[in-house]
């Protein structure tokens, strides 16, 4: 790794950006709240967290009874406290923010009741009694977490296979070290996992294809949902096993640029150097002495930020469009400024150069000129594909975009089947996938029961 | 700038702003540093029989991160020697002549005592006493402070025996812990009072620590009632001065005390008849440096409203008080949102629903606006609402039939 950067400056440049409220802090805080009604904060937030009910908790000394609303309606709470984009969410919508163009600090507040709960090993719910059904959900990331903790609650026999060696997702695997480190996503795995989820890592779920005629014949479904490697004996058919299974699968790998060069050594795609920081090795995470990144979205921001906390020496953003034109947030484009960014907007890359190694990358400005921006590293992040082979491969009906296609119970094609998460809506936020396992352990236990249940924030 | 000196029942003052007889006024150096601050008078803290105090003393009422928007003192009077007090009183008025020096006594219940503690202190020069007659506790035991105030036959036989050795103005404070303020105010009139002060502290119980169960101020594990003051007891020593001011057979001056932090809250005594007002929480909580915005704002404000002294705006509002048997049934108001100012918090819609009459809805903006039919004119909304004019009272009837209870039973 080229930084100049000690262990101790890196370290201190990954410190939380939005450090835990001290007491003093949070109960001020709370007290500002206005105890809405029909609160539009609450309207704003994905899971429907009822957030001036958390909020007065905390301002009474509840603090155990504030991470059970919350905790109730978003089984990730902790985690999305600390990564939600609450500016576009709760915060956007607090009424203090007209009033006073300061609203209340929604993510922080949350982050301090969940952090009681969480530190103390507070167990607040508790598994339901046995119902004798069995769910398998394949992905252990926001969507398949939520939806195993509420299936646990009524009783379901839930296991959760997942290919990586840790559980979590990208809650685990992606998001910025400065926002939330990889502790407070597995502290919150241990959490679904009081709740008697029963977790299968480093186990793939790979489609075996049947021939339809043999299908139609033992009348089972065109496809087998196999975990690799097998552990159980029955392990070659979830759909036998299970059932229900929840596809929480997220999204694929990062979408290739298809440019030449895109082979050098030194090129590296975002979510692969995410991963590498999360292990906090600094040490071992590769980093150039300048460092382009293509891209502008939040990934992309998240890209540039980390590996000029890790101390390149220049860090650019490459994009083709204008700074209008780029899907990440505002306040991020902000934070990345903040940083030092190097800002390279209205610039089409058109081919990486070097001669083994990374040198350089051509490029087209808006002018049509061309230009070449030296540096020994580009990082890919334009976005992710859509896992469309795997679906189709499982035979259940995808849109245009690649994404599964579920009905209102977040119930695919295939009945036995539901989806949700970024594999349905192609890729939003942690809690929107959240949202997303809660609306579909309602589904499934609607589809196997007949029961109608209403989680907290379900709507 | 206007004038705001007062002559209160012969005491002058340059301002209308003392401090009340509490730990800010405890001995010498302290009243000098709080005349340097700027306040116009202090009433030292009681002198008497020098007693023993407990200790944790005080206990506040919060309401969220604000703090002590109410205190509760288990104090009782001066614990220092009465000589060592009125060596400091009597350097004290040489030093500042100008200022208003006032010395509150309490002794036991017997005519020698008081005269010899009259005697001995106006010999200090100090400008006037204050009879303390209203702490609410452990003196009260000793059959002293409120225990002389809730009688108003003591009350106008102790001060009878204050004035008969007096030469100076006496001004008689007065206990809240009655059911009618009037009775004892009279009565000090009757025994010659030439003013009096109110209100002293409220009997109270803090709290309890939950965890502990043991209530506060915790001394060794026990409790006992206090007196409470602070913000918190404006509203019950704003309804006893004005009760007194505008009671027809009161009529000597009223010194105001109870809950006032701000110049605003001081004008509010004086609008309501108090002549001087005296402050000890705010103080105790901020310090003596609070008197500049006091006298600055009291200041800008008569400028504003054209008044040239403070003696102008004294007792204005008294005859804006009533009995509810006079008021207008037939005043209507009712409430109506300014959406341009409405930041859909929706407190009105939720307080009108659960705490009044249901007349809110929501437009297809989710604006609420108010049924004007059903709405009673309460004011609950206004009250609840935290964004300055977004939803106000309005006049509807216009004032030509303007009738009371009073006037409606007669007919
Ligand atoms: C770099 C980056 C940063 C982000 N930052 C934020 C942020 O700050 N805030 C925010 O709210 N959101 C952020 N997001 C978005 C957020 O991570 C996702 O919306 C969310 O994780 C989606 O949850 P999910 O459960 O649908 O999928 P994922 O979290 O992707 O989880 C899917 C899981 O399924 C597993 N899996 C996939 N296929 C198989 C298989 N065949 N067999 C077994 N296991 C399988 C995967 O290993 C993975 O663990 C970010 C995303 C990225 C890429
Ligand atoms: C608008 C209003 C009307 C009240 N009416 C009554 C009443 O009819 N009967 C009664 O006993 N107390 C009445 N109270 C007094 C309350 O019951 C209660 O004693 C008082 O408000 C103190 O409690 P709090 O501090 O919780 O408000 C009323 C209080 C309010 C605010
Ligand atoms: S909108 Fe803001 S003030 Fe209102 S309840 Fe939500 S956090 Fe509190
Ligand atoms: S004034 Fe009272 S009755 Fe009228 S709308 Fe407001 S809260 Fe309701
Ligand atoms: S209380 Fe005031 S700001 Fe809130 S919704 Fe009502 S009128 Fe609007």
């Amino acid at each position: 790794m080229n930084t100049e950067l000690s262990i101790e400056q890196i370290e201190q440049n990954f410190a939380e950006i939005n450090p835990r409220l001290s007491q003093a802090e949070a109960v001020f805080e709370a007290n500002r709240c206005l105890y809405c009604y029909d609160a539009p904060c609450a309207r704003a937030c994905p899971t429907h967290i009822d957030v001036p009910s958390f909020i007065k908790k905390i301002a009474s000394g509840n603090l155990l009874g504030s991470a059970r609303v919350i905790f109730d309606a978003n089984p990730i709470g902790a985690s999305c406290a600390r990564v939600c984009p609450v500016e576009v969410l709760c915060e956007g919508a607090c009424v203090e923010k007209t009033l006073m163009a300061k609203p209340i600090e929604i993510g922080r507040l949350q982050r301090y009741a969940t952090d009681f709960a969480v530190e103390n090993n507070k167990q607040i719910f508790q598994k339901g009694a046995a119902n004798g059904r069995s769910v398998g959900i394949i992905g252990s990331g926001p969507a398949g977490l939520s939806c195993a903790a509420y299936l646990a609650r009524l009783g379901y026999d839930v296991t959760i296979y997942e290919r990586k060696p840790l559980a979590g997702g990208l809650d685990t695997y992606g998001m910025a070290e400065y926002k939330m480190p990889q502790k407070t996503s597995l502290d919150e795995v241990k959490l679904v996992e009081s709740l008697g989820v029963k977790f299968r890592l480093n186990c793939e779920i790979a489609v075996i294809p049947q021939p339809p005629a043999l299908a139609e014949m033992l009348d089972e479904s065109a496809a087998k949902l196999e975990a690799f490697p097998a552990k159980e004996e029955n392990d070659n058919d979830l759909l036998k096993k299970h059932d229900a299974v929840f596809l929480a699968v997220g999204l694929g790998e990062t979408n290739k640029l298809n440019l030449a060069g895109e082979n050098l050594e030194g090129v590296m795609d975002a979510l692969h150097f995410i991963e590498q920081i999360k292990t906090r090795d600094w040490q071992s995470v590769p980093l150039g002495n300048t460092v382009a990144v293509i891209g502008a979205g939040n990934t992309a921001i998240d890209a540039v930020t980390q590996a000029k906390r890790l101390g390149a020496e220049r860090v650019l953003l490459v994009y083709r469009r204008t700074e209008k034109d780029a899907p990440a947030y505002d306040y991020e484009i902000e934070l990345a400024k903040k940083d030092g960014i190097e800002f390279v907007w209205q610039t089409a890359p058109l081919e990486i150069v070097g001669n083994g190694k990374v040198s350089g990358l051509k490029c087209r400005k808006a002018d049509g000129s061309e230009v070449e921006i030296a540096c020994d590293m580009v990082i890919k992040a334009i976005g992710q594909t859509k896992q469309t082979g795997f679906f189709q491969a499982v035979g259940i009906e995808t849109d245009e975009k690649g994404r599964v296609v579920v009905n209102e119970l977040k119930q695919t094609s295939n009945p036995k089947i539901f989806a949700g998460g970024d594999c349905v809506n192609g890729g939003a936020e942690a809690v929107d996938a959240s949202q997303a396992g809660k609306l579909a352990a309602q589904g499934i236990h609607f589809s196997l029961t007949g029961e109608a249940v209403k989680f907290a924030g379900s709507e | 700038m206007a004038d705001l000196s007062v002559n209160f029942a012969g005491i002058k003052s340059p301002n209308p702003f003392w401090l009340a007889s509490a730990p800010p006024t405890n001995m010498g150096s302290m009243i000098e540093r709080a005349f340097d601050a700027g306040w116009g008078g202090a009433v030292w803290k009681t002198l008497g029989e020098p007693i023993v105090n407990v200790s944790s003393r005080l206990a506040s009422l919060d309401n969220g991160a604000l703090r002590m928007i109410g205190l509760n003192n288990i104090e009782l009077i001066t614990d220092r020697p009465l000589e060592v007090n009125l060596r400091e009183m009597y350097e004290c008025k040489k030093k500042y002549p100008n200022n208003a020096v006032i010395a509150s006594l309490m002794v036991e219940s017997k005519r020698e005592a008081w005269h010899e503690i009259v005697k001995r202190t106006q010999d200090t020069g100090c400008d006037g006493f204050e009879l303390n007659f209203g702490c609410p506790h452990g003196m009260s035991e000793r059959g002293m402070g409120a225990a002389m105030g809730q009688v108003p036959e003591y009350t106008c036989m102790v001060t009878e025996w204050v004035k008969e050795v007096s030469n100076l103005p006496v001004i008689v404070k007065l206990t809240p812990n009655v059911t009618h303020i009037v009775p004892p105010g009279r009565a000090a009139q009757k025994g010659g009072a030439d003013a009096v002060s109110l209100i002293n502290t409220i009997n109270s119980v803090m709290g309890v620590d939950i965890d502990t169960m043991i209530p506060y101020p915790n001394v060794n594990g026990m409790a006992a009632h206090g007196g409470y003051c602070g913000t918190a007891v404006k509203p019950i020593a704003l309804n006893m001065v004005s009760e007194l001011a505008r009671d027809a057979e009161f009529n000597i001056p009223i010194s105001g005390i109870g809950g006032i932090n701000t110049w605003r809250d001081a004008v509010e005594f004086l609008l309501l008849g108090a002549g001087t007002v005296q402050v000890c929480t705010a103080v105790m909580h901020y310090g003596y440096r609070i008197v500049e915005d006091m006298i600055d704002g009291l200041n800008n404000y008569l400028d504003e409203k054209g008044f040239a002294s403070v003696n102008e705006i004294i007792g204005k509002s008294v005859n804006r008080v009533t009995d509810w048997g006079n008021l207008d049934l037939n005043y209507k108001v009712v409430a109506r949102v300014n959406p341009e100012k409405c930041i859909k918090c929706n407190l009105c819609y939720v307080a009108c629903e659960d705490g009044a009459h249901q007349c809110f809805h929501f437009d297809e903006n989710k604006f609420p606006y108010v049924d004007e039919a059903e709405c009673v004119g309460c004011n609950l909304c206004t009250l609840v609402c935290p964004s300055p004019g977004a939803v106000e009272m309005v006049r509807l009837d216009d004032g030509s039939n303007p009738q009371s209870w009073k006037e409606r039973t007669i007919i």
